[in-house]
């Protein structure tokens, strides 16, 4: 699969010896029209890759901000036709960043799980990330990601067990995403130490990269989870900043701003930001 | 210790499903974020290991007989069956167990797992209340803190259960996200559920969500049924020719149907809620009317639109109106084994007042969709034959709704 944007995103990275921002916004919030150029912004101000996600009725993952984004979103029919289509556009003025989708089965289940594998290829999306599909259930769905030349990342969690970790880590790739918190998306407080101890331990069973969300709020959680992870993912503190745009220029300019001091964070270490 | 023995066959398989993996088939499984997958091993280990305790399950057979109250009676209702004039409708008597529904016996055994298990909190979430009451009373009895999830929709059309849950110290949750109904509620004790598992059990009211709710919740209400197969033979020498019972996620159907599985010539009856019609797009008829997809942690029949995006469903009784269905009823469908109907909101409220009037029964208006095609099937069988059904619920916390529906304020 070298072929994919993810591997060869990362692997430059580490190459360059940086951290990787990943931002997430769900498609089509604030409104459908935004997105496109919303990813360009974001890229703009220092994302590595891209976390797109696709709404879904039922978020029983995320917390109340994200919620509300997905509802919206759903509430302006954004389907993943229309995603990939975005994507598509996206993709004639960046063929670089890598765009993973992040979202619940169901809308896959009815769209087919080949059709979504093809169309995503087709429009240029490198990874899909399922939360309610642990690998234990996705068998099929693997393969056709597979196939397709897509990503299947997959989460672990503080409480996953150390057989787990080396499962999950053997079906795994382009990355792995460890949700650095119990709880929903938007949690509170991240921990060092314990994020420290906890992608230690996943290291012993993958050179894969390794992503942290979940409670990354701002420049300081985002460089104190970059100490140790290769990626940080920022969502809710970025969708919710997102969400007090009264226009498609204020959504790019609040992107902007959430961004850039995550990016000069992740560049300069946690070391300039202790005043 | 007579009602131990009689009883603890509550664990007894009677089928090979779900497989060791969580599948009913192809339906079921845990399609849950990594985040649970902990929680639900740790629930899994313990309800195994727990099943082999003996103590344990003569506290769950003391708590059914003593206060529960069952053995719940099966009633031949002579003058509905002889105005209808079919076979003899038989009912379960559910609706006489305490707090007035079948959704006690799985809190009876969830909160007593719950306390074996060492935790201090129970959370659930409650479409109609009736399981919020259960939740909460068992709460009570057994001294845990309890919070309940219930939609604003919920919570307006089922003022009476939500004070009942207050007076029962439970602090009930409003959820105002989605359609704010069940599912949402479902949605947000699972999010509570992930945040808080080292303290927290979370009571799922039906036989659905990820494995091994669907198989757990149904074990504990399989009670009915073990205990209906015995009334029958001793009330009326043989067993029924068809079980009826009403689905929304379909713990009283499956509590009734499961011990049943096997005995080939008993029909089996699952009748959903069709709301305005089938054809009106305004109901909460999974199995009738929705495809194969993914909700709340399982595969199982759901209605969506094109896109994916879980309905908005439309019943007169908040305990059916809900989007999925357990997987197990998924499964029975498509082997064939049970059949499922849908009987309208009206056709549920004319039996709701039948069963009132030619018996002094107030049955739930859940129960009312079971009634109503009883009796239609009745109608069509003849004198010498049996339909049992299963009377889920009282119909008192229902009485405003009736009352509103037909113009009177009270």
């Amino acid at each position: 699969m070298a072929g994919n944007r993810i591997d060869r995103r990362f692997a430059r990275l580490r190459e360059d010896g940086r951290k990787a921002l990943v931002p997430f916004i769900t498609a089509g919030d604030p409104s459908p029209q935004s997105t496109v150029a919303l990813m360009h912004t974001l890229v703009r101000a220092g994302a590595d890759l891209l976390e797109l996600g696709v709404p879904f009725s039922d978020p029983m993952a995320d917390g109340p901000v994200i919620q509300a984004s997905s509802e919206r979103a759903v509430a302006n029919g954004v389907n993943l036709e229309q995603i990939f289509a975005w994507v598509s556009e996206f993709r004639r003025d960046d063929r670089q960043t890598p765009v993973i989708l992040m979202g619940y089965m169901n809308p896959v289940e009815r769209y087919g799980y080949r059709a979504t594998a093809h169309a995503a290829q087709q429009a240029g999306v490198d990874g899909f990330l399922l939360v309610d599909c642990p690998p234990e259930e996705g068998a099929d769905l693997h393969s056709a990601f597979r196939e397709a030349g897509l990503h299947q990342i997959f989460l672990l969690a503080p409480t996953t067990t150390d057989a787990r970790v080396a499962d999950i880590c053997r079906k795994a790739s382009g990355f792995v995403y460890y949700v650095s918190l119990k709880g929903v998306t938007g949690s509170s407080q991240l921990r060092a130490e314990e994020l420290n101890t906890a992608l230690t331990r996943i290291r012993r069973h993958t050179e894969l990269p390794l992503a942290v969300g979940f409670g990354i709020k701002d420049a300081g959680s985002a460089a104190i989870a970059a100490e140790t992870a290769d990626a940080v993912v920022v969502g809710s503190a970025l969708v919710s900043a997102l969400n007090g745009a009264e226009d498609e220029h204020q959504a790019n300019a609040i992107a902007e701003q959430v961004l850039a001091p995550m990016r000069r964070a992740l560049d300069n270490g946690p070391v300039a930001l202790v005043s | 210790m007579q009602t131990a023995t009689a009883r603890s066959d509550i664990f007894s398989a009677i089928t090979d499903q779900p497989d060791s993996t969580g599948h009913f088939g192809p339906f079921g499984g845990s399609y849950v974020s990594e985040t649970l997958m902990a929680s639900l091993q740790q629930l899994r280990d313990a309800y195994r290991q727990f099943q082999q305790d003996a103590d344990f399950i003569a506290r769950i057979d003391h708590d059914l007989a003593h206060y529960v109250g069952r053995p719940s009676p099966v009633y031949f209702a002579e003058r509905l069956s002889r105005h209808i004039g079919g076979a003899k409708i038989v009912l379960k008597r559910e609706d006489l167990n305490h707090t007035g529904a079948h959704k006690i016996n799985n809190t009876v055994g969830q909160g007593l797992l719950a306390k074996a298990m060492g935790k201090r909190r129970v959370i659930a979430e409650t479409g109609a209340g009736q399981h919020g009451v259960a939740s909460a009373t068992v709460a009570a009895r057994l001294g845990l803190d309890c919070v309940v999830y219930m939609g604003e929709v919920d919570i307006e059309r089922q003022a009476i259960n939500v004070y009942r849950m207050k007076l029962l110290g439970a602090e009930v949750r409003p959820v105002g996200a989605g359609s704010r109904t069940l599912k949402d509620a479902l949605n947000e004790a699972l999010r509570d559920w992930v945040t808080n598992v080292d303290d927290t059990f979370y009571i799922i009211g039906t036989v659905a969500g990820p494995d091994p709710y669907p198989a757990m919740v149904r074990d504990f209400n399989s009670v009915i049924g073990r205990e209906a197969k015995r009334q029958m033979a001793v009330q009326f020498g043989r067993q029924p020719d068809a079980l009826v019972a009403c689905v929304g996620g379909g713990s009283n159907a499956i509590g009734l149907f499961y011990p049943y599985i096997n005995d080939h010539q008993v029909a089996i009856y699952g009748v959903e809620a069709a709301g305005r019609g089938l054809a009106s797009g305004a109901h909460a008829a999974s199995l009738c009317a929705g495809q194969v997809g993914v909700l709340h942690g399982s595969r199982t029949y759901v209605l969506d639109d094109d896109n994916g995006q879980i309905q908005h469903t439309h019943s007169v009784s908040a305990g059916l109106d809900y989007p999925g269905v357990g997987p197990e009823h998924a499964w029975l469908k498509d082997t064939g084994r049970a059949q499922y109907v849908g009987i309208d909101d009206q056709e549920a409220l004319a039996a709701f007042h039948a069963l009132t009037r030619w018996e002094g029964i107030l049955p739930a208006l859940e129960s009312s969709h079971a009634l109503a095609y009883a009796m239609k099937l009745a109608a069509e069988m003849s004198s010498d034959q049996l339909v049992l059904v299963n009377l889920s619920g009282r119909g008192d916390k229902d009485v405003h709704t009736v009352a509103a529906l037909e113009g009177i304020a009270l």
